[in-house]
């Protein structure tokens, strides 16, 4: 497709045509330029006020009273209350919410991280009778409509005591990340060398120890973007915790925030909830600015492949 | 060591299997079953009823107007979000002052505006739900009131109060949260078409709408297609889920004017203590999503172009 070599011919090329035509074109195409450029960055600036504006609006309602709240919602605080934040943590259970919210995707992603790469490795690399179909078993299940697994579901967990338990939603969250994440992995696991793992396994090292201390190394990038993936869709997890966890004192973030809205109907502290919103958007919102490349890398790793 | 690769291939894949199967394939298939029967959910007592719930279903006015809503969702959430994004990817890409020797440039700062407009991928769709249902609120919302300071004092619209409103309401929502993810994925696939295409083009006299149907939306034609099923899927999935049950009164309303499939689904199964009839509507929507990728994919098909 290449026609020329470009370094200096492309800076050459375009004023050719304006020695033709001195007097309309080389403006013409100068201004052409120009105001797509203003309008590009018009349109741009909105696009990215709109995303800012409601972020910042919940901040600044965050540090208001309740009054101020409804007679006037744009205006600045008059003084920061940030007695409405500790309202939150402590009394809201915000706190609760955050320990339990943690304690679930700390154990829900070690599970998916160790368990996909696994079925992943195995996939990958070893023929086997099924493997296809199992792979495909697996890689199925993105496409499907969780909310018809959920019923039934709903009474298998109660029937193994799993209900409304950390642990049982540690498990629901490890099966419903499988398919991805072993859908990607394999596909990761297969653009390896093989040779490592082989000099591995003529020097004496079994199966599992050349996974564990060769490939799983070799597998990093791979791991974190997947992780990365999962982390961010366990911690926003909505749909099956409130499905699987009604329990008050077992309540993950997102759930316990819905809730806390739907109490203060009653109970009237919005200032309190604003700051419980805050609270749980800053945390993943700053680790996204510090790990800005690697998030966007895992995140949209998936939709590329 | 070939003995010892059977049982490590075992090994290695009973329990992601084990988890998979009971949590994942085995409720699968109870569902499908169920729906052919008159299950309450409540006692473990149940009869078959054939297609019982399935003419049942055919005759429910809210699974209609749920359907539709579902279908609404899918078919035009995919073409605005992804409509948009494209038109901000191409803006970040080619936007820019044309600077020496470059025939096309990015706009300044075009890092700085990705940042910003995936800031909403990175938050719980809860959280976003949430926040927009304040926002909302005919009353004291931000909407509202930024209205009436720009003088509009007399269009004050009752937003998710109003049927006829509330739908488009948790649609810009869905908008809002998505449209920055596929800004990057987009931009990341404009980055790797050669800048030669633009400016052979350019040179030849084409405009840069041109350029934008004839050179970019064919390249990029593999990723528009993939992130078309994957927001289709996700437009009768978990996330409409989460906006509307939490933003519409009711939720689903007002007078069922916002119910989705999945939420109905959640209403039959946990609120009206009718399982079976829950999981009929779930194998509908498992219709409607399959048959939503299959036509998605069959249309999108293109001859591969390689650069």
């Amino acid at each position: 497709m290449k026609t020329t070599d470009t370094p200096p011919p492309a800076g050459a090329v375009e004023p050719r045509p304006v020695v033709a035509k001195k007097d309309d074109s080389a403006p013409a195409v100068k201004k052409s330029g120009g105001v797509l450029n203003v309008f590009s960055h018009g349109v741009l600036v909105i696009w990215a006020v709109l995303v800012v504006l409601p972020l910042l609006w919940a901040v600044m309602t965050s540090f208001k009273d309740d009054r101020s709240i409804f007679t006037s919602p744009w205006s600045l605080p008059d003084t920061l209350h940030f007695d409405n934040w500790s309202r939150a943590w402590t009394q809201a259970h915000m706190s609760d919410y955050f320990l339990n919210t943690v304690l679930v995707v700390a154990g829900s992603l070690a599970g998916t991280l160790l368990l996909s790469s696994m079925a992943a490795y195995v996939l990958a690399r070893f023929e086997f009778p099924g493997n296809r179909f199992i792979y495909y078993l697996f890689v199925g299940g993105m496409s499907f409509p969780v909310i018809l697994a959920l019923v039934p579901l709903f009474y298998v967990m109660n029937n193994l005591g799993l209900l409304n338990s950390i642990h049982g939603l540690i498990l629901v969250y490890i099966a419903y990340s499988l398919p991805f994440s072993v859908f990607f992995l394999t596909a990761f696991f297969r653009t390896l060398p093989t040779s490592v793992a082989e000099a591995a396994i003529i020097d004496g090292a079994s199966h599992t120890r050349t996974f564990f201390q060769v490939m799983l190394p070799m597998a990093k990038p791979g791991l974190i973007s997947v992780g990365i993936f999962n982390f961010l869709g366990q911690w926003n997890q909505y749909l099956l915790p409130t499905v699987l966890n009604t329990d008050p004192d077992h309540k993950v973030l997102s759930q316990g925030l819905v809730q806390l809205a739907v109490s203060q109907g009653y109970k009237g502290d919005w200032s309190g909830l604003f700051a419980g919103l805050v609270m749980a958007m800053l945390p993943v919102l700053a680790a996204y600015i510090i790990f800005q490349r690697q998030v966007v890398a895992g995140l949209t790793a998936g939709a590329l492949k | 060591m070939q003995h010892g690769k059977y049982r490590f291939i075992v090994g290695f894949l009973v329990v992601p299997l084990a988890m998979y199967a009971l949590f994942v394939i085995w409720p699968f298939i109870q569902s499908i079953y169920y729906s052919f029967t008159d299950w309450t959910g409540l006692s473990p007592d149940f009869t078959m009823v054939g297609f019982g719930n399935y003419t049942r279903m055919l005759d429910d006015d809210t699974f209609w107007s749920s359907l539709q809503h579902s279908l609404t969702f899918a078919l035009l959430l995919p073409v605005v979000v992804l409509g948009l994004a494209l038109f901000f990817a191409f803006m970040l890409n080619v936007g820019g002052r044309r600077r020496k020797g470059a025939a096309v440039a990015g706009v300044r700062g075009s890092s700085f505006y990705k940042i910003v407009y995936f800031f909403p991928q990175v938050l719980s769709i809860a959280i976003v739900a949430l926040l927009f249902q304040f926002a909302y609120n005919p009353n004291s919302g931000a909407i509202n009131s930024a209205l009436g300071a720009v003088g509009l004092d007399s269009v004050q619209p009752e937003w998710l109060g109003d049927p006829d409103l509330a739908l488009w309401c948790v649609m810009a929502v869905l908008v809002w949260s998505q449209v920055g993810f596929f800004v990057v994925l987009f931009s990341a696939g404009m980055a790797s078409i050669p800048k030669d295409f633009y400016e052979a083009a350019l040179l030849d006299g084409a405009s840069r709408v041109t350029t934008f149907f004839r050179i970019t939306l064919p390249l990029l034609w593999d990723t528009v297609q993939s992130g078309w099923v994957y927001m289709g899927i996700l437009a009768l999935g978990a996330e409409s889920f989460a906006v509307v049950q939490i933003m519409t009164v009711g939720p689903g309303g007002p007078a069922d004017s916002t119910n989705v499939l999945i939420l109905f689904v959640y209403q039959k199964a946990f609120r009206d203590g009718q399982a079976a009839y829950a999981t009929t509507i779930g194998v509908a929507l498992l219709v409607v999503t399959l048959a939503f990728s299959a036509i998605v994919m069959r249309l999108g098909r293109r001859e591969r172009l390689e650069f």
